[in-house]
């Protein structure tokens, strides 16, 4: 029998598959499609302390193999997230979220993760530094190590959940950023969240997203993840949440093979609502094709 | 929503670049006219939303138009092949709202989806109207088969060529109970203020990251708050729309 079982910081997941955030939502309109407590966990539609409109459409671009969002964190705001999301998705999945957090300051962040820190569905946070940072020139927290440090030292000083800092793939070197992390009492590394891009629609000859440019993710971006993966996993002794790219069993053990504890699908459950059920049916055969018994021992295998 | 393989039983040019292509397979997710279905298309990453022009029990009815590399590739397909698609998507049109002379609006390829609300509101015996606007007579399609359900037909044309001359709103009868449209967005404004005071669904158009409400790739404001298209519309209360005007 193949063991999918796979453990985060104490957390115990039946599997490795987790729908990454922003593509999933806050779980039911993927309820309705299939039972998704089969699921390792997933990650919640990335959450800010105010409600968010987002920024004006077209906010989607196609590329080839993949897409570009420029959604702008559109969610309800912490306060409605607890109160209204969170009782609702108990209902139909019995499993804990990981819960994904922005922000715009290092106080955003911290008080946002101190109101969930309550919430019992959340078995752990994952930090998104990715957004600009509005106190400090609009440099993103993301990009530069001090930024995530305060951040991580924050939310730590206000949560016993466990932190994941959920780190941007828009920097020359992702090391320094991971260790960043570590060094500020991060508990994993979540990577890779969306590369910038843009694409230019050559009828009206300007940027198809409104606002330019966006985050570019799904099946092209998978080498470049991979290989954060493959440096951070080097880099720093904390277990990773791989994401970037992945659409196949395959992908899963290639992403834990680099150093992955679990994964995170995102992009492709748009294009394929069942991509993670299908993932997950076709894992123990992929396993066997490859002589995995465990998927606990292959992680990291590639170093 | 359903996904399932649909196999292509007919694939007809109505005029230089739109296409009527017919599939059979599963219909059972359909529940009102004005849905849509997202196709996967082999070599393109994201699907193709396009509205269903009409259904039965085993088929469904698209007619759409080349504009990029995506519906160029669809164009190629032959009959007899097969294709992917997410069906049944999105809130349509309400057909019970339409009083008894409903005015149906469409420009271009927002004909489409008017076709089966009006099959049904002609079968619940309405008064059905329909002005079809197009810019000029190479491009008219769809004329000859609303009237052969029943519809009483005005044609606009940009140029003249074919039925009165102008927009859409130069051909509004004085008399209707009730307006469904859909079509680009300067037309729906310019109908939104010909039309003030009666009651009307609008259906509009956005780019889609999935189409089936997860992503929020495609929302809008309305007056009760953010929407999003594929799956609170792509039909709209008129009324709901924020219209800067
Ligand atoms: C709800 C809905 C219903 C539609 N119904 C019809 C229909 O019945 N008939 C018809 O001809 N067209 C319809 N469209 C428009 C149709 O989806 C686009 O023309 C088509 O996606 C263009 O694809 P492409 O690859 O040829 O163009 P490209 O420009 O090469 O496509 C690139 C990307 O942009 C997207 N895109 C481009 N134009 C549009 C657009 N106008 N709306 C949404 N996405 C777009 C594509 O889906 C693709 O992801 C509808 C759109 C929506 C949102
Ligand atoms: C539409 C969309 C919305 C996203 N929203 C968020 C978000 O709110 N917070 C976040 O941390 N990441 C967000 N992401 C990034 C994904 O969680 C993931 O890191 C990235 O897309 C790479 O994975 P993929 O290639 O499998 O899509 C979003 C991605 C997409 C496609
Ligand atoms: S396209 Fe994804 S929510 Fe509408």
């Amino acid at each position: 029998m193949a063991d999918l079982k796979v453990t985060l910081s104490g957390l115990e997941l039946d599997n490795p598959i987790i729908p990454a955030s922003g593509t999933f939502g806050y779980g039911y309109e993927f309820a309705e499609l299939y039972d998704i407590n089969m699921l390792g966990s997933f990650s919640f539609k990335g959450t800010t302390l105010e409600p968010r409109f987002g920024n004006p459409t077209p906010r989607i671009a196609e590329t080839p193999a993949g897409m570009i969002n420029a959604v702008g964190m559109q969610n309800p705001g912490i306060d409605r997230v607890i109160s209204e999301e969170l009782p609702r998705l108990k209902k139909c999945f019995h499993k804990k979220v990981v819960a994904n957090i922005g922000g715009f300051s290092v106080d955003e962040y911290a008080e946002c993760c101190a109101r969930i820190d309550g919430e019992e569905q959340v078995g752990l946070i994952e930090v998104n530094v990715s957004c600009p940072n509005v106190h400090n020139g609009c440099m993103s927290f993301g990009t530069d190590p001090l930024g995530i440090s305060a951040v991580t030292k924050a939310v730590k000083a206000v949560t016993k959940k466990p932190v994941y800092v959920k780190l941007s793939p828009n920097v020359t070197d992702i090391v320094p950023l991971a260790v960043a992390a570590a060094e500020a009492g991060a508990d994993g590394i979540s990577l890779i969240n969306t590369l910038l891009g843009m694409r230019i629609d050559l009828r009206t000859k300007k940027p198809v997203i409104a606002n330019k440019m966006g985050g570019f993710s799904g099946s092209a971006i998978l080498p470049v993840a991979l290989r954060m993966v493959y440096q951070v996993y080097e880099a720093v002794k904390l277990p990773i949440i791989g994401m970037g790219g992945i659409s196949s069993a395959r992908d899963v053990v290639e992403m834990m093979l680099a150093g992955a504890t679990a994964v995170e699908v995102g992009a492709a459950n748009l294009v394929d609502p069942w991509a993670c059920p299908k993932i997950l049916a076709e894992l123990p055969s992929v396993m066997e094709q490859y002589g995995i018994s465990s998927l606990r021992d292959i992680i990291g295998g590639a170093h | 929503m359903k996904q399932g393989i649909y196999t292509i039983i007919e694939h007809t040019p109505l005029t230089k670049d739109v296409y009527r292509m017919v599939l059979s397979g599963d219909t059972s997710a359909m529940t009102m006219p004005g849905q849509f279905v997202e196709i996967s298309l082999p070599g393109f990453f994201l699907r193709r939303p396009i509205s269903v022009c009409d259904y039965d029990e085993k088929t469904i009815t698209l007619i759409y138009k080349v504009v990029g590399q995506g519906t160029d590739a669809l164009s190629q397909m032959k009959e007899g092949e097969s294709l992917d698609m997410l069906v049944g998507l999105g809130h349509g049109f309400d057909a019970g709202k339409s009083g008894d002379a409903p005015l149906l609006v469409g420009g271009g390829v927002g004909v489409p989806p008017l076709f089966n609300l009006a099959r049904k509101l002609i079968a619940a015996g309405r008064d059905v109207t329909v002005i079809l606007g197009f810019n000029k007579a190479d491009e008219i399609f769809y004329a000859r088969e609303f009237e052969e359900i029943g519809a009483r037909v005005l044609v606009t044309t940009v140029d003249g060529s074919v039925g009165v001359k102008g927009f859409v709103t130069d051909a509004l009868p004085e008399h209707f109970s009730y307006v469904y449209s859909c079509g680009p967005m300067p037309m729906l404004r310019a109908l939104y203020k010909a039309a003030q005071g009666k009651g009307g669904e609008f259906s509009l158009e956005e780019r889609m990251g999935c189409g089936f409400g997860a992503c929020m790739g495609c929302s809008i404001m309305t007056k009760e708050g953010s929407r999003r298209v594929c799956k609170d519309g792509p039909v709209f209360d008129k009324e709901v729309l924020e219209w800067q005007i």
